[in-house]
């Protein structure tokens, strides 16, 4: 048991940092970003491309470099500190998750990996609310393609990708887990109508209608991989957070050192230290999940992998949305206003929440499993 | 970044776990994975088997019978003597008395106290909290003034755990009432509890147990050999001696074991059509224990990893943050249990001090069951109130 990183892995966590303070640090950059065409800046991602961030999973083979878990818990808390707005989460966790285990796109994974290509998700469904196995869209071959029918909800950055992976149902009912494929789709194909719009949390997302549009279909029975991934994505998740989480508890400490009220720094009240000593707590505890979540994701039995995933992402939700409430209230009036950082992390952690899973969910997921895996 | 123990380290595991479950008496380890009230034989019986095999104080220098392990096996032995059910070493002996002892004491004391206090032929209590002085320790008014070659001491301890079967005890009593600091007229002594003038009265808790009692000295003379360490530093020492609690105050082994046993009664415990396990509800909050349990684990896990680099005497956010979650999921598993036996938690048979000789009116584990939890409401009082520690948080860690 050990909880040292690799020379390789602080040299990426040094980095990383490096990237997030000098681009996020000055909290205005962040609005600039988001006002650029495609809704995050596009230096910025060719930045991150040539850090080598954007091939980071990929094997050594495939000019990555070869990334696990732990890589990922680093790159990703740093992304919650800086509330970073470009698309690591959509085009590398779970793009290039999908897409590099899928097989057969060594071009594209090189595209992705050079930032020229970037990816989203389309999956979610409007009645499949947190079901991975709830799909209607339907696939149907016609020759070497396939033919898709159906609508897709909240794409993460989905209105700019330039690639869009699919899931479709090739056989089966609504709610069988056997017979999704997953389809690789070019958005510009007629018969895809794409309505982009913002997030609360300042990222952007799309809604795909699909009428006739045609695909190639990269794996058949994709369910079980689409189910790995989407753990990465929590235990990705559940470290950005953390990240948030610890920005947003020391931006909160620091104000309570300096707002004077009734003639003192308000941090001098204990009502508010106690406060501030559980946003500690929280922090910690969620830090831990996390790398619970970084460990069990490489677990080899789906089932467990699954619990363990759903018992992260509970906790980290509960406590995120504790300390983010808290936040607010601790800071008192300014934290309402746009212009203030502390909602926006606020936000950030809320929508969290919300992602592939709340904690509703993931806790009945727990208890339907019987409890945690040994 | 790996969570999994080595494979040396998993045989030291499978060795201990084999240990324990071979060489400790079931009957002792019912008792504790039950919450039952343990006598004075079985806690003496389990630390002489343990020293006998050279466990008692693995935490103690080498030199005194401690092990030369690292702290992931310092953990390890924590986690496994509590997930066995074993009584645990009596803290106040080994946690306690003994590292001061060892590391502030002279060499005639060494020699005096260490091997009976290793083998628990001298049980040692705990002489610190008074009437007046809970939280804020510092505010003890017992006495010790000296004459000749003694210290003579007035006053009253109170809240002496298991102070009843004491041997010795060791206090912190006031030897300058004019000190500048509260903190700075304050020495540590070791008292004999025979010494004429000490007497011990029950205090009789919400549990109906007799667990702590009040400790009153009148005129009690005290050899100044028995002085540990100097004059007026006691306060220095009784801070070591509280930093030294940090492996194990969260009990993690202890209520995983619990909860496991929670999970198993509530299967066996029949309501309605099926058992109280069908009930999602409890469930639901049973899976909540469990995930908190998890998360602690990991956190007290990253504690003894840093002590390896951890300067020893800086201060670290992480023992307050064991105390607090530790002790709310202790309490949250004791719930648990007592809801798991419902309307059978209620029925308390007549019995004498030592115990089960009247029947159980219900399932017999679960007459321990109310009681447990009502007792266990103490976890989050003693070692310092969680207020306290968020306190502590707040000063020492955020800068508040």
């Amino acid at each position: 048991m050990d909880f040292d990183l690799t020379d390789e892995q602080r040299l990426l966590a040094d980095s990383v940092n490096r990237f997030v303070s000098d681009r996020y640090g000055d909290f205005e950059k962040r609005k600039a970003y988001r006002a650029e065409a495609k809704g995050y800046a596009a230096a910025n991602w060719s930045a991150m491309a040539e850090m080598g961030l954007l091939g980071l999973p990929l094997s050594e083979e495939q000019g990555g470099f070869g990334g696990g878990p732990v890589e990922a818990l680093l790159v990703m808390e740093a992304i919650g500190r800086g509330l970073v707005v470009e698309p690591y989460l959509a085009t590398v966790v779970l793009g290039l998750g999908l897409l590099r285990r899928a097989g057969g796109q060594e071009d594209l994974l090189a595209e992705v990996a050079a930032g020229g290509t970037t990816l989203a998700f389309a999956h979610q469904e409007r009645q499949a609310r947190h079901d991975l196995h709830d799909i209607a869209t339907t696939a149907r071959q016609d020759g070497d393609a396939w033919v898709l029918d159906g609508a897709k909800g909240v794409a993460l950055h989905g209105d700019s990708a330039d690639r869009l992976l699919v899931s479709a149902r090739t056989a089966g009912g609504r709610r069988d887990r056997a017979g999704i494929g997953l389809f690789l789709l070019d958005p510009a194909t007629p018969g895809v109508t794409r309505r982009g719009y913002a997030t609360q949390d300042g990222l952007r997302a799309a809604e795909v209608v699909l009428e006739g549009a045609r695909a190639t279909l990269l794996a058949a029975d994709a369910l079980p991989l689409i189910e790995l991934v989407a753990d990465e994505a929590i235990a990705a998740l559940c470290a950005e957070a953390v990240g948030a989480m610890e920005t947003l508890r020391d931006l909160t400490v620091d104000y309570l050192k300096t707002r004077q009220q009734f003639g003192r720094p308000i941090g001098e009240f204990q009502a508010l230290q106690h406060r501030a000593a559980d946003m500690l707590v929280a922090t910690e505890q969620a830090r831990s999940m996390a790398m619970y979540a970084a460990m069990m994701v490489q677990g080899s039995d789906p089932a467990a992998r699954a619990t363990a995933l759903s018992a992260a992402k509970a906790l980290v939700g509960r406590l995120a949305d504790q300390l983010g409430k808290d936040a607010i209230q601790l800071h008192g009036g300014i934290a309402m206003t746009e212009e203030y950082k502390a909602g926006h992390y606020f936000k950030r952690l809320t929508m969290l929440g919300v992602l592939f899973g709340d904690v509703d969910h993931h806790i009945r997921r727990v208890v339907a499993a019987g409890g945690l895996p040994d | 970044m790996d969570l999994r123990y080595t494979a040396d380290e998993i045989a030291f595991r499978d060795e201990l776990r084999a240990f324990f479950r071979r060489e400790i008496p079931a009957e002792i380890r019912r008792k504790v994975s039950e919450g039952r009230k343990l006598s004075r034989e079985d806690i003496v019986t389990t630390q002489r088997v343990l020293h006998a095999h050279g466990l008692s104080v693995p935490n103690w220098p080498v030199e005194w019978g401690g092990k030369d392990w690292t702290p992931v096996q310092r953990y390890i032995f924590s986690e496994e003597i509590q997930a066995a059910a074993v009584p645990q070493p009596l803290s106040f002996n080994v946690n306690m008395v003994g590292p001061v002892i060892a590391t502030f004491g002279n060499a005639a004391q060494k020699q005096r106290f260490l091997p009976p206090t290793a083998n628990l032929d001298i049980w040692w209590a705990q002489g610190f909290s008074e009437p007046g002085a809970g939280s804020d320790l510092a505010s003890l008014k017992t006495t010790a003034r000296r004459e000749g070659d003694e210290f003579v001491v007035n006053g009253q301890k109170t809240w002496t755990t298991l102070g009843q079967y004491a041997d010795w005890i060791f206090c912190l009593v006031r030897t300058d009432p004019n000190a500048r600091k509260k903190q700075e007229g304050i020495s540590f002594l070791l008292i004999d509890m025979k010494t004429p003038g000490i007497t011990v009265r029950p205090i009789i808790t919400i549990d109906g147990g007799h667990e702590v009692n009040e400790v009153f000295f009148d005129e009690v003379k005290v050899p100044a050999e028995n002085l540990v360490g100097e004059l007026n530093k006691g306060w220095d020492y009784a801070k070591f001696l509280l930093s030294n609690e940090r492996i194990g105050i969260a009990r993690i082994g202890l209520t995983k074991e619990r909860l496991a046993r929670v999970k198993r009664l509530a299967q066996e415990t029949p309501a309605g059509e099926g058992t109280v396990w069908d009930d999602p509800d409890f469930r639901r909050r049973l899976a909540w224990s469990e995930i908190e349990l998890k998360a602690l684990e990991i956190t007290q896990m990253r504690v003894v990893a840093a002590q390896r680099t951890r300067a020893a005497d800086k201060p670290d956010p992480s023992s307050s943050i064991l105390k607090i979650k530790g002790s709310e999921i202790q309490q949250q598993a004791t719930q648990l249990l007592m809801e798991v036996a419902g309307p059978y938690a209620m029925p308390r048979p007549d019995r004498d001090e030592d115990g089960a000789n009247l029947p159980s009116v219900g399932p017999e584990w679960a007459d321990a069951a109310a009681p447990l939890f009502f007792n266990y409401r103490k976890v989050s009082i003693y070692g310092g109130s969680n207020e306290i520690q968020r306190n502590i948080i707040a000063k020492a860690f955020l800068g508040l």
